[in-house]
């Protein structure tokens, strides 16, 4: 299953290498050029020598991970977050750093912890990695500053279609970027696999610089946040209701009209769709949107519960639902794009 | 001078939240159709009004975009939850009257507190007087957004509105456009979402690529009681930005700007703004650079539904861009 060997791919922000390697293997017989660029995102394209506008699609290969920044005087490992990171997750899991090493999340045991340490949950500053060292010098035989750990979850099936794994945020958005090169339109169509999204969409930035579309949409995973003790009006998204289209967050304000746009098609399909409802958080279409003169911009998500951890959830049906809704946007995308050009030189 | 105050009444009174600026870039196009060669709209919704010239291509930037809200929720009983639109100020939000495009208003509310800090954005919501999901669903829906009203009110030497923020910048800019004699390449470009993140002029300087460029915008002042330290006063004149959070102005545009105003005694004051931005900051960097000045409105009560400036100070903008704009070519 294409989704679980991303999800188990180890890639962070500036080390999408593994990612990026599996994903060309995976879309070389659907495309007539693939390239990498200077900042390392993947660019893929089809029907490049076809007129009219071109379209890229953009989903991000890096996850959040964390960063080796200190090794101690008796071989344990300090860290930060690549990424946002709840610190208050961390303590007691394993992670994979490099190839073979395998090291745990520690902290001090509660009964040794101050009665004030107590009351407040766990900071990176208290948190190390254990990798069974016995000295600074014999940790630094397997690591080095810099390196990075990762969540090491398998990504298994349960409940009712759903899947729990890690790094969904935003190896979804990449498969379905697989799944859609697959498909034939008649137009140019580019796929951005991007980088470093998760410290500041600049990735994105690049490829829309360079790529310049005349339409982008932006596959993500997002918050779900429909679960025990928060309330409705603060869900965000809500699992197994469909993708979630982007109305605003703090990178972009999304044109009404397009998600309109978005919205009738999907009314006209049957295929379910829900708004992503809060302002917060960030993605590709952030820096894509204002790239050159500006670029129209969509953004679609998979909602995720528990991201940015060790295990995520999402439900199949919404990854399916996002999928075909893209394939139908892409389908209707030329003719859209010739009334708008219409639209615009009948308004001066 | 003459300014026509009406047309700023009605510019500010547009609903424009960011994002949604089309009814002000139409009003605009409507006053600046018999003074321009050329009027366009751009992928994020900028209005650019070019007129031809000979000289330099000169940018001026004005946004049309307001502070506003979002809807986020629709709950059973028909409230609203909401998300800010710019730099919306969270306390001053409870009572506050909020208009919809279509017209409908509604009022902020707020849930039972336990202490006056826990009033947070979560706590508040927009009351339309509708009592079921399904009557809110009739006149809202999710991602529809609000402005706050706040009327215009006009006395002898004052102005007190919502919006001054920047409609005073586009009012600004279409009465030089207006006045000037000015042989230069002119864009006037009434940019789009400014308050979330200065994107518009983004992307139009990037398109314009001018040769120079003048945002118009209103700046804080430091004339109230206890205000923050800030020498910028209401009726002292037209502020010439040195500096804020986007952009630290050129010496060399500076002493060019105030060097005409001296010569044409033209009241302005130096403004240093400790915090925000505006246009200018994302024009500056656009590309290789651009030469890049601001002139800055005082404004009290900046972001409130109750901004107040003085109408000599505008006068003073006024007759200073419509000065710049013939003597650029000595820049």
């Amino acid at each position: 299953m294409l989704l679980k060997s991303l999800s188990e791919l180890n890639g962070t922000s500036g080390a999408e290498g593994l990612v990026r390697n599996f994903l060309r293997q995976q879309i070389e017989p659907f495309v007539e050029t693939i390239n990498v660029d200077k900042i390392g995102n993947l660019i893929a394209t089809k029907n490049g020598h076809l007129p009219g506008p071109k379209v890229m699609l953009a989903a991000h290969m890096d996850e959040v991970a964390l960063m080796i920044i200190e090794i101690t005087s008796d071989g344990f490992l300090k860290f930060r977050p690549v990424g946002g990171i709840d610190a208050r997750i961390l303590v007691s899991k394993p992670v994979q750093i490099n190839e073979s090493l395998v090291g745990v999340i520690g902290a001090k045991a509660i009964h040794l912890q101050k009665r004030s340490e107590r009351q407040k949950a766990l900071s990176f500053d208290q948190l190390y990695i254990d990798i069974g060292a016995k000295s600074k010098e014999d940790a630094a035989k397997k690591v080095k500053l810099g390196d990075y750990a990762y969540f090491m979850t398998k990504c298994e099936p349960f409940g009712e279609g759903l899947y729990k794994g890690k790094a969904f945020d935003d190896r979804i958005g990449c498969a379905i970027l697989v799944e859609l090169l697959k498909q034939d339109y008649n137009f140019p169509l580019v796929a951005a696999f991007t980088v470093q999204e998760e410290v500041g969409l600049r990735g994105a930035k690049v490829a829309a610089y360079h790529v310049a579309p005349d339409f982008a949409i932006v596959i993500e995973g997002t918050v779900a946040a429909d679960v025990f003790d928060c309330e409705e009006e603060g869900w965000v998204t809500e699992l197994g209701q469909g993708p979630a289209c982007s109305l605003m967050d703090r990178a972009t304000f999304f044109n009404p009209e397009l998600i309109q746009w978005v919205t009738d098609i999907a009314r006209h399909k049957g295929i379910p769709l829900q708004f992503r409802r809060g302002g917060s958080g960030g993605n590709d279409a952030g820096t894509i949107h204002v790239s050159k003169a500006g670029i129209p911009t969509i953004a679609l998500s998979v909602p995720c519960r528990y991201i940015h951890s060790f295990a995520s959830v999402i439900s199949e049906k919404d990854y399916t639902a996002c999928l075909n809704l893209v394939h139908e946007l892409l389908k209707e995308l030329p003719r859209k794009l010739e009334i708008s050009s219409m639209d615009k030189e009948a308004k001066v | 001078m003459d300014l026509d105050f009406t047309i700023l009444e009605q510019l500010t009174q547009i609903f424009g939240p960011s994002g949604s600026e089309e009814r002000v870039a139409e009003f605009i196009a409507n006053q600046l159709r018999p003074y321009c060669d050329e009027l366009k709209t751009d992928t994020l919704g900028n209005l650019m009004v070019v007129r031809h010239g000979t000289g330099k291509k000169i940018m001026v930037a004005a946004h049309m975009d307001e502070i506003g809200l979002m809807i986020t929720h629709l709950d059973k009983e028909g409230f609203l939850r909401f998300t800010p639109l710019g730099g919306v100020r969270i306390p001053n939000l409870v009572g506050q009257r909020v208009k919809f495009s279509k017209g409908r208003i509604g009022t902020i509310g707020v849930e039972k507190l336990d202490k006056p800090s826990d009033l947070k954005l979560d706590k508040l919501y927009i009351d339309i007087g509708v009592s079921s999901r399904e009557e809110a669903e009739q006149i809202v829906h999710i991602g529809e957004t609000a402005v706050f009203i706040g009327d215009f009110v006009e006395s002898e030497s004052k102005i007190i509105s919502k919006a001054l923020d920047d409609r005073i910048g586009c009012f600004v800019a279409i009465e030089a456009l207006k006045r000037t004699k000015s042989t230069n390449e002119l864009a006037f470009v009434f940019t789009v979402q400014e308050e979330i993140g200065i994107r518009g002029a983004r992307t139009a300087s990037y398109s314009l690529e001018p040769d120079l460029a003048i945002a118009v915008d209103v700046t804080a002042t430091g004339d109230t009681p206890k205000a923050h330290p800030m020498s910028v006063k209401l009726g002292s004149g037209v502020g010439i930005k040195v500096l804020d959070h986007s952009m630290i102005t050129s010496p060399r545009i500076k002493r060019w700007m105030a060097a005409i105003a001296t010569e044409r005694k033209i009241p302005f004051q130096w403004e240093v703004l400790e915090y925000g931005g505006t246009d200018s900051g994302a024009i500056h960097l656009s590309r290789g650079g651009v030469p890049s000045g601001v002139l800055s409105i005082p404004t009290r009560y900046v972001h409130s539904p109750a901004e107040m400036l003085d109408k000599r100070d505008v006068e003073a903008a006024v007759d200073l861009l419509v000065a710049l704009l013939e003597r650029a070519t000595e820049l």
